[in-house]
């Protein structure tokens, strides 16, 4: 059982994560990870709510009719994204603003839906719980590693503590601008994925055409 | 009028929902391997979102608002603060407006309703449409702006996943390295795509 315990927890982190290989969950992963704290909080959101509609999903799986299961996951999801929503509200109201509408979002977030259909409607009600919060921590890892990039580089702080003295201050380090603006998330997640692919060949995609060796052009 | 144009072209490029937003980012990864898949998906995308966002700020102006209920005439709801309840509404409507157009579509249109086929379901739970009605709300668009807004959106989506489409079909001949044949190499492209698109950002409409 711990054996298994541990399988479901920490399998989502590294091995069939969310983000770069399931490939669910990637609107938020681009537009909250220009500032680590922000990013934070979305991570926390994000793993509470997947979490628990798990669980909640899976506690009434049995008494779920088929063909109403979406809407029902749904009113499920939404109802604990408003929670998470209004204490977000009350608890931290100047990340919730800068959040916007991303916390709103969560109820569409592909994560969310995707463990509650493929895994609470299938599986016990505490093994969904860990499940959610596996998915959320493979999530919450992508998003920590970007977010430490993009603001550690584009503005040379962490959590808004200056690590890199900019030069606009007298420091050295001139800050690279392009990884704060939104693209720069996009670049990092394909390089990410690269890396991944490359180490694990098996999920390279076929290419749906064979280059013959002839054809190659021949350098000038 | 020039300000709804102004507002549709500004919803359009300017703050184009999947380039500058990443809204509706998994369907649009996941749907832009063909170009026609991807036109019957965007089509599918402008109608459902042309809908809902003006249905969602009905809703929004006449029930969960706060004093929205004064209407009613009873004056203890003329204070009362429902928009709290505003996410499970909107996807309500969303979820039964997907619905209805997938039923009215099949009765009258079943030619479009064929080519649209699986996307109408999937739209649901597309983060471009609910993103829109979260927008509205908080940037407290009239009905008609709203309208034109929903509009707006769905096109700026369209147009997004039909170019990505493009460029990924042509892109299929070239000789890309292993690991970012696919889903790497098409984060890539729209990175650059969006790093294009903001160069409208600076217009002021």
């Amino acid at each position: 059982m711990a054996e298994k315990t541990k399988d479901i927890l920490f399998k989502p982190v590294v091995e069939n994560n969310p983000i770069a290989l399931q490939i669910l969950g990637i609107c938020s992963a681009l537009a909250v990870t220009s500032q680590l704290s922000v990013s934070l909080v979305m991570c926390l959101a994000l793993t509470t709510v997947t979490a628990f509609s798990n669980f909640f999903v899976s506690l009434v799986r049995n008494f779920i009719p088929g063909n109403i299961r979406i809407i029902v996951q749904m009113t499920i999801i939404a109802s604990l994204v408003i929670v998470v929503d209004q204490v977000l509200k009350a608890v931290a109201y100047d990340v919730s603003k800068q959040l916007s509408v991303f916390v709103g979002l969560i109820i569409t977030n592909c994560i969310v839906m995707g463990r509650a259909e493929a895994y609470a409607m299938k599986n016990p009600p505490v093994a969904s719980f860990l499940d959610g919060v596996g998915n959320g921590l493979g999530y919450s890892v992508i998003l920590i590693v970007l977010a430490v990039i993009r603001e550690l580089f584009g503005s040379g702080s962490l959590l808004g503590i200056q690590i890199l003295p900019v030069v606009s201050t007298g420091g050295w380090y001139v800050p690279n601008g392009l990884l704060l603006l939104p693209p720069s998330a996009f670049f990092l997640i394909g390089g990410f994925i690269w890396i991944l692919r490359t180490f694990k060949t098996d999920q390279v995609e076929a290419p749906d055409f064979e280059l013959a060796p002839n054809t190659r052009a021949e350098v000038v | 009028m020039a300000e709804y144009l102004s507002l549709f072209i500004r919803s359009v490029f300017i703050e184009n929902m999947a380039l500058s937003f990443f809204l509706g980012m998994c369907t649009l990864l996941a749907i832009s391997k063909k170009i026609e898949a991807a036109i019957g998906l965007g089509i599918a995308v402008v109608a459902v979102l042309t809908i809902t966002v003006p249905v969602n700020n009905l809703l929004y102006t006449y029930l969960l608002s706060e004093g929205a209920l004064a209407w009613t005439g009873i004056e203890s709801m003329k204070t009362v603060d429902l928009s709290f309840l505003g996410l499970l509404s909107y996807i309500g409507v969303i979820a039964a407006i997907v619905q209805i157009l997938e039923m009215v579509l099949d009765r009258y249109m079943p030619a479009l309703y064929n080519t649209l086929g699986v996307f109408l379901p999937l739209i649901t739970v597309n983060c471009a449409i609910l993103g829109a009605s979260l927008f509205m709300v908080e940037r407290d668009y009239v009905f008609g702006e709203s309208l034109v807004y929903g509009i707006g959106a769905g096109v700026g989506w369209a147009l997004a996943i039909v170019a990505l489409a493009g460029i990924r079909e042509k892109l299929k001949y070239s000789d890309m390295p292993q690991g970012l044949r696919g889903l790497g190499g098409a984060f890539m492209i729209v990175g650059l795509m969006s790093l294009g698109f903001m160069s409208f950002g600076g217009m002021n409409l």
